[in-house]
């Protein structure tokens, strides 16, 4: 509850400001979904997982609200739910710094909150990357990376990267200091409706090392996690 | 005057001046601002017209003659008409904020203003992407003495690029995804092609420099998936022009598209450029000619033989072209040629980019891998042409490896990509750059003397834009270009403004020294003076850049025989220079005519101190 009531009032500051900053330019605005798909994983286990956000803002300053998560379809369960607040400000040809608040909210674990410093952009060879620190009492530090391989100008194939490295332990949600969770996966997708709606297929791959294995196994689940996904990438 | 009427006359009536609904001979002239639907065959989608049509009006008027011009604004939302190329009242040019407010919705704008020119020009909305959206028309003066290149026939051939999306659609999303639009990017394909050809080593050397400075090469039209209209019609809906067996037939060529270029030409028929831009020119005959967003071309062309023929108008990134036909009766259907092959920018593109790093912040490029070799494609076809001045020029470069060698900030000042450039990189910040593998071998050294013809290079040398004819013949160039009659004393500039065009593709934005429009300074001239402009093209995009309310003198090195423009494209990795004589006072917008890169930043308000209140 406390957690949804400072994003409330760090969006409604937010949202002052890039009205502020935006005055003299025409913004920009729009949704994304890089991922909305379905995850058919070991064990029968189905989920439906989204990596979603909704953009605001002008060359200089932009809002950024992100909806990351994932819901077990047979119990309805977050196993995880993350939702993010972002300012995104251009530090050079190519890279944005970025400040937010990110709110984790799964359904079986405590509420945690972030402050959240990061950069992201283009890298040299057209990698999508992003790395950033999480700081709170439970800091974290994450690293992400995608790259788009044109097969033809309408099919792709996205491989992608996320590495999650916790700093401290935090027992409750099951992470462990040092101990990394990666994920990767590789989607092909096609352009369908303009860049708006490309359907894919794919696979996605998650494994937990050192204590957050240990932790996961403890808990009678399973640290790594291959799933097949089928879902849709949107752009509006 | 319902669409039908507007259609025959665009169709038949064109050929007798005067004729046709809109086009009155009488100093008053109606235009009404509507919403229509719009169909190209391809697609319908909600438009823009005026008076009611998709088939652009034209305006036909009398040199000398003052004009009165009520416009009706149909829309929901405001708009403005801004007469393109024309030399009138400041207060006349329609652009919102700049000349005026605007024309509310449910309102009616008069303008007046005394034509004092002849030729060919056009008219379109300054307002949004309401140009895009269907806002333009043609504007027809007939001269008020003699005119020496008259036809027995004469059409307005106006050019556009309709696209299903909004102006402001596509915006929204070039500015969240700059390639949203590319379709034509490379792929595993040519990859596997590449690799064939030069082999894998050289493929993934040439890949990894792109990649490294995050360019594609073939980011040469932004906005791609439209439809080409000639005259509001596409080549399946087919504009026709008649005409009969040895008659001359002269075509206005009108460039009224949001983003593209057209290659244009007629299969079989020699094209005589007779004016540019509104004003004579000495004729010169060519088989193809690139007519940039926003200039207008006047061409002769003399079918001889009892048969249909096509007017191609391809665009200069080959993703679309349009055909009319030019026909001795209505009905028959000039042929439709396949698109030719995509062009790729090359290294001598980016070459405006190298120079202009300190805006770019491409500090952390090196060019480690970049050799000299040429091959067909990319970086391969880089010429670095040197000109009289260079400090090198003594050296012996038969022998010379730049292998080791790290060049320090003034010593690029020797380096000229463009040649006409008296020092492209003073002042620029090339600290990081390292030109490591660079090696050139004695024959690619040998052709670094372009300039030595007396000629401008307006393609950067070894530029992947370069056009070539369909036919193997004459592709027209801005060295053609010759005034008919000089316009203005020919002296000396009393200063140079210099405009480097700059940009960063990846987000789409676009501006004029670094600076976009919103937070820009306008440029103030004195009336009187003669002001020299020098654009640096720090892009890897062609950019028509339009001076409202004077004139541009295209400095093509002849003098007082320089073509005079009122749109001046500057390609990719070139300097043009253009001189404008400052005889109208009043504020003025000068911009890049590309609509997207325009309401991007790439804009500028110039401000005419002094003269006749």
């Amino acid at each position: 509850m406390k957690t949804s009531l400072t994003i409330g009032a760090v969006a409604l500051s937010l949202g002052t400001l890039i009205a502020g900053a935006s005055s003299a330019q025409m913004a920009t605005y729009g949704v994304r979904a890089n991922q909305l798909e379905y995850r058919f994983g070991e064990n029968n286990e189905e989920a439906l997982a989204w990596d979603f956000d909704y953009i605001y803002g002008t060359d200089e300053l932009k809002f950024l609200f992100r909806s990351t998560g994932e819901m077990d379809t047979a119990t309805n369960d977050f196993g995880s739910l993350e939702t993010q607040l972002r300012l995104q400000k251009p530090i050079s040809t190519f890279f944005d710094a970025v400040v937010g608040l990110q709110a984790n909210t799964p359904t079986n674990e405590p509420d945690r909150t972030n402050l959240v410093l990061a950069v992201q952009g283009l890298a040299p060879q057209w990698f999508e990357i992003e790395g950033g620190l999480y700081l709170s009492e439970y800091s974290s530090a994450r690293f992400e990376a995608e790259y788009t391989a044109l097969l033809t100008n309408r099919l792709f194939l996205i491989p992608d990267i996320e590495v999650t490295m916790p700093f401290v332990d935090d027992i409750a949600s099951g992470q462990a200091a040092g101990g990394a969770t990666v994920e990767i996966g590789a989607r092909l997708s096609y352009d369908l409706v303009g860049r708006a709606i490309s359907p894919y297929i794919g696979v996605n791959y998650e494994k937990s090392f050192g204590g957050t294995a240990d932790l996961i196994e403890a808990g009678g689940g399973q640290s790594d996690n291959l799933s097949f996904v089928v879902g849709t990438r949107l752009f509006f | 005057m319902k669409p039908i009427a507007i259609f025959r006359a665009a169709l038949l009536g064109l050929a007798v001046s005067g004729a046709g609904g809109v086009s009155a001979v009488a100093g008053t002239y109606n235009i009404s601002v509507d919403n229509i639907r719009m169909d190209t065959g391809d697609f319908k989608k909600k438009a823009i017209g005026y008076n009611n049509s998709q088939i652009p009006t034209v305006l036909r008027f009398k040199e000398g003659e003052t004009v009165t011009l009520n416009v009706t604004n149909n829309l929901r939302e405001s708009t403005s008409i801004h007469w393109h190329g024309l030399i009138l009242p400041f207060d006349q040019d329609g652009v919102p904020g700049i000349s005026f407010n605007g024309i509310n919705p449910g309102t009616t704008f008069t303008y007046n203003f005394p034509i004092e020119q002849a030729g060919t020009y056009w008219f379109h909305s300054h307002t949004g992407f309401q140009e895009p959206d269907g806002a333009y028309g043609a504007i027809v003066i007939e001269p008020k003495r003699h005119d020496p290149f008259h036809a027995d026939r004469d059409y307005v051939v106006q050019l556009t690029d309709k696209h299903p999306h909004s102006g402001n659609k596509i915006f929204r999303n070039v500015k969240r995804s700059a390639d949203y639009y590319n379709r034509t990017q490379r792929t595993l394909e040519d990859l596997l092609r590449s690799t064939r050809a030069d082999g894998l080593k050289a493929t993934l050397q040439e890949r990894k420099m792109w990649g490294r400075m995050r360019m594609t090469p073939t980011d040469i039209e932004d906005i791609q998936g439209f439809t080409p209209l000639i005259n509001g019609q596409s080549t399946k809906q087919n504009w026709t022009g008649i005409f009969k067996a040895g008659e001359k037939v002269r075509l206005r060529l009108i460039n009224s598209s949001a983003m593209t270029y057209f290659d244009v030409r007629v299969p079989g028929l020699k094209m005589t450029v007779v004016q540019a831009d509104g004003l004579d020119v000495k004729p010169v005959k060519v088989d193809e000619l690139r007519i940039s967003v926003a200039e207008t071309y006047d061409v002769i062309v003399q079918p001889t033989k009892n048969m249909p023929y096509s007017v191609i108008a391809e665009s200069m990134g080959r993703t679309a072209l349009v055909r009319g036909t030019l026909s001795p009766q209505p009905g028959l259907v000039g042929g439709v040629p396949a698109l030719r092959k995509q062009p790729l920018l090359t290294m001598a593109d980016m070459a405006g980019m190298m120079g202009g790093m300190g805006g770019m912040n491409m500090d952390d490029m090196d060019m480690g891998g970049m050799q000299m070799n040429l091959t067909d494609t990319g970086m391969g076809d880089m010429k670095m042409p040197m000109d009289e001045a260079d400090p090198h020029a003594g050296h012996d470069m038969e022998s010379m490896d730049m292998g080791d060698m790290k060049m320090p900030e003034n010593d690029m000042s020797a380096m000229k990509m463009p040649t006409t450039d008296a020092d492209p990189h003073a002042g620029h910040n090339m600290q990081g750059m390292d030109m490591g593998g660079m090696k050139m071998s004695k024959k690619e050294m040998s052709g670094m003397n372009n300039g030595a013809n007396g000629k401008t290079a307006f393609y950067a040398p070894g530029s992947g834009l370069t056009p070539t004819a369909a036919n193997g013949g004459k592709f027209l160039s801005y060295n053609d270009l010759k005034a008919r009659k000089p316009l203005f004393r020919d002296r000396k500039a009393t200063r140079t403004i210099e405009l480097r065009l700059t940009g960063n593709m990846e987000r789409y934005i676009w501006s004029i020294n670094g600076v976009k429009m919103d937070d820009a300074d306008p440029i103030m001239l004195n009336y009187g003076e003669r002001v020299r402009f020098k654009f640096v093209n720090e892009t890897m995009m062609a950019h028509p850049m339009h001076l409202h309310g004077m004139w541009s003198i295209l400095d093509t090195g002849k003098g007082k025989w320089d073509p005079v423009k009122h749109t001046i494209n500057v390609n990719p990795g070139t300097t043009v220079y253009t001189e404008t004589e400052v005889d109208a006072t009043g504020q003025w917008a000068f911009h890049c005519h590309l609509s997207y890169h325009a309401e991007a930043g790439m804009f500028r308000k110039v401000v005419v101190v002094g003269g006749p209140a």
